[in-house]
């Protein structure tokens, strides 16, 4: 369930890179200078690395990380017979 | 001159970078010099990583790209980029670590030839990336020789400047291999991280603030688009959405993924890359279409003037000369012009050196070229067995003096354009290239043939494209010249700044069609034996 809402998680924030609704406007502008398309595109940025902690919190290849620790005390171990 | 100055001194460190590096590692294998001994902590993995990625498409190219487009340059290349390359370091780039701590894997032909159990089918897969690949080292000279001249005012020609770059990076990369590589990359990446946001807030106060600058572009009829995206096809914008597939196929950016001492060192850098590309790229994206309005810059408003001619007398003039037009009103040089005539010397210098920096990533390029020359081709037949490691290391060192000093001589004869259209397709070559490694790691019925199908799809396709966009001129600014239509479809059409393919960029229907080859060819061969299989597969 997790990874299913994860993976619609990043379905839903490449589709909304295509934001149709600011084209054709530059206005509100942000803070008097920036045009609202620059700023979502910037608060998108934002979002992307938001959305890159939820998958290194929640679906980080742990099982990777483990088998390299064995291999590296399985060296370590014929390191010390030898 | 005396930005010129600081850049030099810049120049002057990232040597002595190279030479401390070289003085760490000193005695060690092949592993050390083209991997760093994998021993990368988070901090330099971050920025070093991010900094290979920096060239000089992301800070002269971005703020030239909004000079001319506007702020459509930050969706295209960078938000889009700010998703995909972080998600597919985090799903392909931990993989391959894990391989290379496993096998000993330092390229990513050698995780191909083992995965796909071949030999010569790898080394079409080199040689392929590598011409992809060469253009990148010869445009990084060229822009090092043409920043240092515009820098000096003109007082250092572009053959020197050229020479300079060259012999600098060749020394560092010579010497300090991946660890001086990686330590220069994340010196160049803090320099530009904090001297950029330094120079929006110089360039404003010396404009009068940005607020006016933008009320007055939004309210021409002339300017005000390039604050919107309404010139432009959400086909080609949706397309850019493919490019940054390039980045985890780039033989530099996979090498680099090895380098890592530990997998949790991923964390922080795929968190974090979206930020760093917003802090590079919205600056020099935002000067860039704010430089529409200085008037009081003469090479500034030349390109404007001839962005002019070429929207309103575009149509009847010939082929070549709407080329010099488009030539002129390139924005390239925007944000050095800018920082010329708005920071005080010390500022201009010092973001110069910043600059400089990125041109410069072409680094990366050559030691990634060096380390699949000398593990793909020189190990792979037999090389090391006969000579030794030593013997390999060494090998590596000329391949970067003899690589370096061809470009040189290369980017002094040869015109720009050409490798500008080279490197244009070899993002879409090397996007291309990505169903390669996903089809390696993720799927178990992947062959060599549907490897070899896509490789030999992505160079057709790439020549076809750089052929096509040499023989077609382009048309005048508007709608595309249709080349070919099938009832009323239009199929393939030459557009101003490129091709498009229906209605989308080439690197779409590249992308897609070398993933089919991948998946229908490998249907219809022979897999490899169950045990390598298992080697990959097993949890």
């Amino acid at each position: 369930m997790k990874r299913a809402l994860l993976v619609l998680a990043v379905a839903a924030l490449y589709v909304l890179h295509q934001d149709f609704w600011f084209w054709r406007t530059s206005r509100p502008l942000v803070l008097g200078v920036v045009p609202i398309g620059l700023f979502y595109h910037a608060c998108y940025s934002v979002a992307a690395s938001l959305l890159m902690w939820l998958l290194v919190r929640h679906a980080w290849p742990h099982y990777l990380e483990r088998e390299v620790e064995r291999l590296d005390a399985e060296g370590a171990e014929g390191g010390d017979e030898s | 001159m005396i930005p010129a100055l600081f850049v030099f001194a810049y120049l002057a460190i990232v040597v002595y970078i190279g030479v401390f590096a070289f003085r760490r590692s000193k005695g060690q294998g092949a592993e050390d010099f083209f991997l760093a001994n994998r021993s990368l902590g988070t901090f330099v993995f971050l920025l070093s990583l991010f900094g290979t990625n920096m060239t000089a498409v992301a800070i002269l190219g971005s703020s030239g790209n909004a000079f001319t487009n506007g702020i459509v340059t930050y969706g295209l290349m960078a938000s889009s980029s700010g998703l995909v390359i972080p998600l597919t370091i985090f799903l392909i780039g931990t993989r391959v670590w894990v391989l290379g701590k496993k096998y000993g894997f330092i390229t990513p032909v050698q995780i191909f030839r083992d995965r796909w159990e071949c030999s010569h089918i790898g080394t079409v897969i080199f040689a392929v990336q590598a011409v992809l690949l060469v253009p990148y080292i010869i445009i990084g000279i060229m822009g090092g020789g043409t920043t240092l001249s515009a820098i000096s005012g003109g007082l250092v020609p572009f053959w020197l400047g050229g020479a300079v770059v060259a012999a600098v990076v060749m020394t560092y990369v010579f010497f300090g291999g991946m660890r001086g590589t990686a330590w220069v990359n994340t010196f160049q990446t803090i320099l530009f991280l904090v001297f950029g946001v330094i120079a929006i807030g110089v360039i404003g106060a010396g404009m009068g603030g940005f607020s006016g600058a933008v009320e007055s572009l939004g309210s021409a009829p002339a300017t005000s688009w390039l604050l919107t995206r309404e010139r432009i096809s959400p086909y080609y914008f949706f397309s850019y959405t493919f490019i940054p597939l390039s980045a985890i196929a780039f033989p530099h950016i996979l090498i680099f993924c090895l380098t890592a001492k530990r997998m949790v060192q991923f964390k922080k850098t795929v968190i974090f890359y979206p930020l760093c590309i917003l802090l590079i790229w919205s600056p020099c994206v935002f000067l860039g279409v704010m430089a529409n309005r200085v008037s009081d810059v003469p090479e500034i408003r030349a390109k404007q003037e001839a962005r002019r001619t070429l929207a309103t007398q575009g149509p009847r003039l010939e082929p070549a000369q709407r080329d010099e037009l488009r030539e002129r009103a390139s924005g390239d040089d925007v944000i050095l012009l800018l920082l010329h005539r708005y920071a005080p010397l010390w500022l201009a210098g010092i973001l110069g050196a910043g600059i400089m920096a990125a041109v410069m990533a072409s680094d990366s390029q050559i030691l990634a070229l060096s380390t699949m020359f000398t593990e793909d081709v020189f190990a792979f037949y037999g090389g090391r067995r006969r000579f030794g490691e030593s013997a390999q290391v060494q090998t590596g060192r000329i391949f970067v003096i003899l690589l370096t000093v061809l470009a040189y001589f290369v980017a002094l004869r040869a015109p720009e354009t050409i490798f500008e259209i080279a490197i244009q397709y070899a993002f879409s070559g090397f996007a291309a290239m990505s169903p390669l490694m996903i089809a390696a790691l993720f799927w178990r019925g992947s062959t060599k043939w549907g490897a070899l199908a896509s490789t030999v799809w992505v160079a057709l396709a790439v020549a076809f494209v750089a052929l096509f966009q040499q023989t077609v001129p382009a048309p005048p600014p508007g709608p595309p010249a249709v080349f070919w239509s099938v009832g009323g479809t239009e199929v393939l059409a030459r557009t101003p700044s490129g091709t498009s393919v229906f209605g989308f960029l080439p690197v779409v229907p590249m992308v897609l069609v070398s993933a089919l080859l991948m998946l229908l060819v490998s249907k219809l061969t022979a897999k490899p034996s169950a045990a390598t299989v298992e080697k990959y597969f097993s949890r």
